[in-house]
C-alpha cells in the first residue's frame, strides 16, 4: 500500500472527479434540451483515470486524447464555463465553437486536443515525445485512447517507433470494454491490451481504472520511468462508462445488470469513503465541495447559455496562419486573464544532443554484417 | 550560376534550412544511412546527426503523424514520402490532423510541416507507383500545395515551405530528379503562391505545373516555328493559386490550354478551367482546352503506358484547336 496522500491532495482529487461528473451530467441535460448537438461522449464512470493521471504528472507534461475529451482540460484547471461554451458551440468556447465536444484544446495547460478519428491522436503523441527528446525538455506525453483504438494501424506503427527510439510517452489505454456497441473481446483475440506491449519490447501493465489512488501511483511510476529515458509504457486502465458511447446511444448491447454491478465500483464514492473512513476527513468537507462544484457547474452552464454564437467573420479565420499572426490564447481572449502561454525552447537557441542511432552502434552492426562502411548505393532507377 | 540537378537543389535547400534553424529535421524511409531513395538527402546524416536525419520504419501513417505532433509544439519537420503513392496510407494524418489542427483548436496551435516526395509517373511502374495525386490534397482547406518544375524553383520553394507556418504538400517528380538547371547558391527563397511566366507570347496561354512544364516548353518551341507565340505559365504553387497571373494572361491572349499529368476527371485543371470561365468568360475566344493523362489506370506495357501520357504533340494540337487552326494548315 502506497503511503497516504496529504489531505489537501485527496480533497483536490475528489473535487476534480466530482467536477467532471457534475459537468457531464449537466452536459447530458443540456444535450437533451437541444443546447448541445452533434456527438457528445460522456466521461461518466471514467473520472478516476484522468484525475489520477493528471495528479501524477508535471503540469507542463503534454496530454491528448480521443473524442471523449471533456475531462482532460478540466483536470488541468481549464475554465469549466469555456469548456461548456465549446460544447454549446459558442464564441466563448476554448476553440471559439469550431471544435465542439470532440475537439477541445487547452494549450495553456498543455492539453493538446481531442481527436475524432479513432487512434488518430496516437502518432501525434509520439511526435510530442520526439520533440521532448529532441530538445531534452524532460517532458512526458500522456496519450489517452480507448481500447478499440488498439486495433488501428496507427497504434501498432506508433508503439513500434516509440519503442525503437525510447520516446518518453505513456500510452494510456482507457479500456471501457466497448468500442461504440462492440465489446472489445468480440473483435480482439487478445482482449488485454497491455499484453501487446511485449510485441514492441516495452513495459506494459494493467491498472484498476476505477480507483483514483491506484491510477495515481501507477502513472507516477510510469512517468518517472519514461522521463528517465527508459522508453514508453503501455498502461491499461480498466474502467467503465456508465452512459452510452455518445448521447445518441441507448447502449442496448449490454445488460442493465452489468451496468448496475459496475456502478457499485463508482470511483467517486469510493474515494470519499476512503477519505472519511481511513483518513478521517469529516463528511462535512465533502458536502461543502459538492455544493461548491454544483454552483460552479451551474455557473458554467449559465455562462455557455448566455454566450454569443460565433461571428461569421470567424469562418475564414484559423484556417491558414499569416506571417506574424500570433496564436490565440483562449482565456485571455474570452476572460481577459493574462495567461502564461507555453513557449517551447526559444526559436533557435539550443543544440540537439540526442543521438537517435549512435554511429558506433551503426558501425558495429555494419562490421558484423561484413560491411566496413555504409555502401554507396546507386540512386533507385 | 552553377548548373545543378533537381536532387542537388533540394539537398541544398534542406541543408541550408537545417543549418539555419535547429528546429528543422528530416524524417522518412531511407533518408539517413541510405542517403535517400532518390539521393535527395545525400550527406545530411553525416552533417546533422541521427536525431535530425531520421530513418523511419515503413509506417507512413505513423511517421507522418509523428511529424504533425512534433510540429504542434514548434519543431519544423520535413517528412519525406518515398513516393506520394505511399502517402495515401498517411492521408488521415495529413488531412484530418495537419490540415485541421489550427481550425479545430480555434487558432491555439500551428502546424509548420512539409510533406515532400515524388509525385506522378516514374516510367514502366504500372498502376500503383505512377499516380498524380495533387487533386486529392487540393480539395482540403488548410494545406499549401507546391509543384515546381525547375531546380531553381524547387530550391526556392522548398526553403519557403520549410519557413512557412502552415502544412505544405511539396510535390516532386521521379523523372525530374536528374534534370539540371541554373540554381542560385545560398539564400534563395521564392514566394509561395506566385506563378512564373516562363515564356511570353500573345496568341494563347498554356497553364501547367511540375514536370509537365517541360512538355509545354517543347510544344511552345514547336509552335514558335509555326509563328504561334504562347504565354507559358508555370503555376509552381497550386494552393494558394495565383489566379491573377492566369486571368491577366487569358485577358491578353483570349485562349487557354491547361496541361496536367494526372487524370482529367476532377483534376486540378478542371478547377482552373472553371475559374477562367467564371472570371474571364467574356475574354475567351474559344472554350478552354485541357490536356491530361488518360482516365485509365496506368499499365506496365510500354505501348499502353505511352498512350496514357501527355505529349508535346497533344499540347500543340490543343493550342491549335483554341486558335481554330486545323492541324497542318
Amino acid at each position: 500500500m502506497a503511503p497516504q496522500l496529504p489531505k489537501d491532495q485527496l480533497l483536490s482529487m475528489y473535487r476534480k472527479m466530482y467536477l467532471i461528473r457534475r459537468f457531464e451530467e449537466r452536459a447530458a441535460q443540456s444535450y437533451q434540451q437541444g443546447k448541445i448537438n452533434g456527438f457528445c461522449h460522456l466521461y461518466i464512470g471514467q473520472e478516476a483515470v484522468a484525475v489520477g493521471t493528471t495528479e501524477a504528472l508535471r503540469p507542463d507534461d503534454y496530454q491528448l486524447g480521443a473524442y471523449r475529451d471533456h475531462a482532460y482540460p478540466l483536470t488541468r484547471g481549464a475554465d469549466p464555463g469555456m469548456v461548456m461554451a465549446e460544447l454549446f458551440g459558442r464564441a466563448t468556447g476554448y476553440c471559439k465553437g469550431k471544435g465542439g465536444s470532440m475537439h477541445i484544446f487547452d494549450v495553456e495547460h498543455f492539453v493538446l486536443g481531442g481527436y475524432g478519428i479513432v487512434g488518430g491522436q496516437i502518432p501525434l503523441a509520439a511526435g510530442l515525445a520526439f520533440a521532448s527528446k529532441y530538445r531534452d525538455d524532460g517532458r512526458v506525453t500522456v496519450c489517452y485512447f480507448g481500447e478499440a483504438a488498439a486495433n488501428q494501424g496507427a497504434f501498432h506503427e506508433t508503439l513500434n517507433m516509440a519503442s525503437k527510439w525510447s520516446l518518453p510517452v505513456i500510452f494510456l489505454c482507457e479500456n471501457n470494454r466497448y468500442g461504440m456497441g462492440t465489446a472489445f473481446a468480440r473483435v480482439s483475440p487478445l482482449p488485454e491490451v497491455y499484453k501487446r506491449a511485449s510485441a514492441y519490447g516495452i513495459r506494459g501493465e494493467p491498472v484498476d481504472g476505477m480507483d483514483v489512488l491506484t491510477v495515481y501511483e501507477a502513472v507516477k511510476d510510469c512517468a518517472a520511468y519514461a522521463r528517465s529515458g527508459k522508453g514508453p509504457v503501455l498502461l491499461e486502465a480498466n474502467t467503465y462508462r456508465y452512459r452510452g458511447h455518445s448521447m445518441s446511444d441507448a447502449a442496448t448491447y449490454r445488460t442493465k445488470a452489468e451496468v448496475e454491478t459496475e456502478r457499485k465500483g463508482d470511483p467517486i464514492p469510493k474515494l470519499r469513503h476512503y477519505c472519511v473512513e481511513t483518513v478521517k476527513i469529516p463528511e462535512s468537507e465533502f458536502e461543502k465541495i459538492d455544493a461548491e462544484v454544483k454552483a460552479q457547474v451551474d455557473a458554467a452552464v449559465k455562462f455557455a447559455d448566455e454566450s454569443p454564437e460565433p461571428s461569421l467573420d470567424e469562418l475564414h479565420e484559423d484556417v491558414m496562419v499569416e506571417p506574424g499572426e500570433p496564436d490565440v490564447k483562449p482565456r485571455e481572449r474570452v476572460l481577459g486573464i493574462k495567461v502564461d502561454w507555453p513557449v517551447w525552447p526559444g526559436p533557435k537557441d539550443y543544440k540537439v544532443t540526442w543521438d537517435l542511432e549512435p554511429r558506433e552502434q551503426a558501425e558495429e552492426a555494419d562490421e558484423k554484417a561484413g560491411l566496413k562502411q555504409p555502401a554507396k548505393q546507386p540512386a533507385r532507377a | 550560376m552553377p548548373e545543378i540537378a533537381w536532387r542537388e537543389a533540394l539537398n541544398q535547400a534542406l541543408s541550408e534550412e537545417m543549418e539555419r534553424d535547429v528546429n528543422v529535421f528530416l524524417m522518412g524511409e531511407e533518408v539517413a544511412r541510405y542517403n535517400g531513395a532518390y539521393k535527395v538527402s545525400q550527406g545530411l546524416l553525416d552533417k546533422f546527426g541521427s536525431a535530425r536525419v531520421v530513418d523511419a520504419p515503413i509506417s507512413e501513417l505513423g511517421f507522418a503523424g509523428l511529424g504533425v505532433g512534433a510540429a504542434m509544439v514548434g519543431l519544423r519537420p520535413v517528412i519525406e514520402m518515398m513516393t506520394w503513392n505511399f502517402a495515401i496510407l498517411a492521408m488521415d494524418q495529413i488531412v484530418n490532423n495537419a490540415a485541421k489542427l489550427r481550425h479545430m483548436a480555434g487558432g491555439q496551435l500551428r502546424c509548420p510541416i512539409v510533406f515532400r516526395g515524388p509525385n506522378g509517373a516514374g516510367g514502366r511502374l504500372s498502376s500503383q507507383h505512377s499516380q498524380s495525386l495533387e487533386a486529392n490534397y487540393a480539395i482540403f482547406p488548410g494545406l499549401k500545395i507546391l509543384a515546381p518544375s525547375t531546380p531553381a524553383d524547387a530550391k526556392g520553394l522548398l526553403k519557403a515551405a520549410i519557413r512557412d507556418d502552415n502544412p505544405s504538400i511539396f510535390l516532386e517528380a521521379e523523372l525530374l530528379y536528374g534534370v539540371k538547371g541554373e540554381v542560385p547558391t545560398g539564400e534563395y527563397v521564392l514566394p509561395i503562391g506566385k506563378a512564373d511566366l516562363k515564356r511570353e507570347g500573345n496568341d494563347a496561354t498554356i497553364i501547367t505545373w511540375s514536370r509537365m512544364y517541360y512538355f509545354c516548353e517543347q510544344a511552345a518551341q514547336a509552335l514558335e516555328k509555326e509563328g504561334i507565340h504562347v504565354d507559358l505559365i508555370d503555376l509552381r504553387t497550386l494552393k494558394p493559386l495565383d489566379e491573377e497571373a492566369i486571368l491577366a494572361s487569358v485577358r491578353k491572349t483570349n485562349r487557354a490550354v491547361v496541361v496536367e499529368e494526372g487524370w482529367s476527371f476532377c483534376g486540378v485543371g478542371a478547377q482552373i478551367a472553371d475559374i477562367i470561365q467564371e472570371k474571364a468568360f467574356d475574354d475567351l475566344d474559344a472554350p478552354v482546352e485541357r490536356v491530361t493523362g488518360l482516365d485509365v489506370n496506368r499499365s506496365y506495357a510500354a505501348v499502353l503506358e505511352k498512350a496514357t501520357e501527355v505529349s508535346a504533340e497533344r499540347i500543340v494540337a490543343a493550342v491549335k484547336k483554341v486558335m481554330y487552326r486545323e492541324e497542318g494548315t
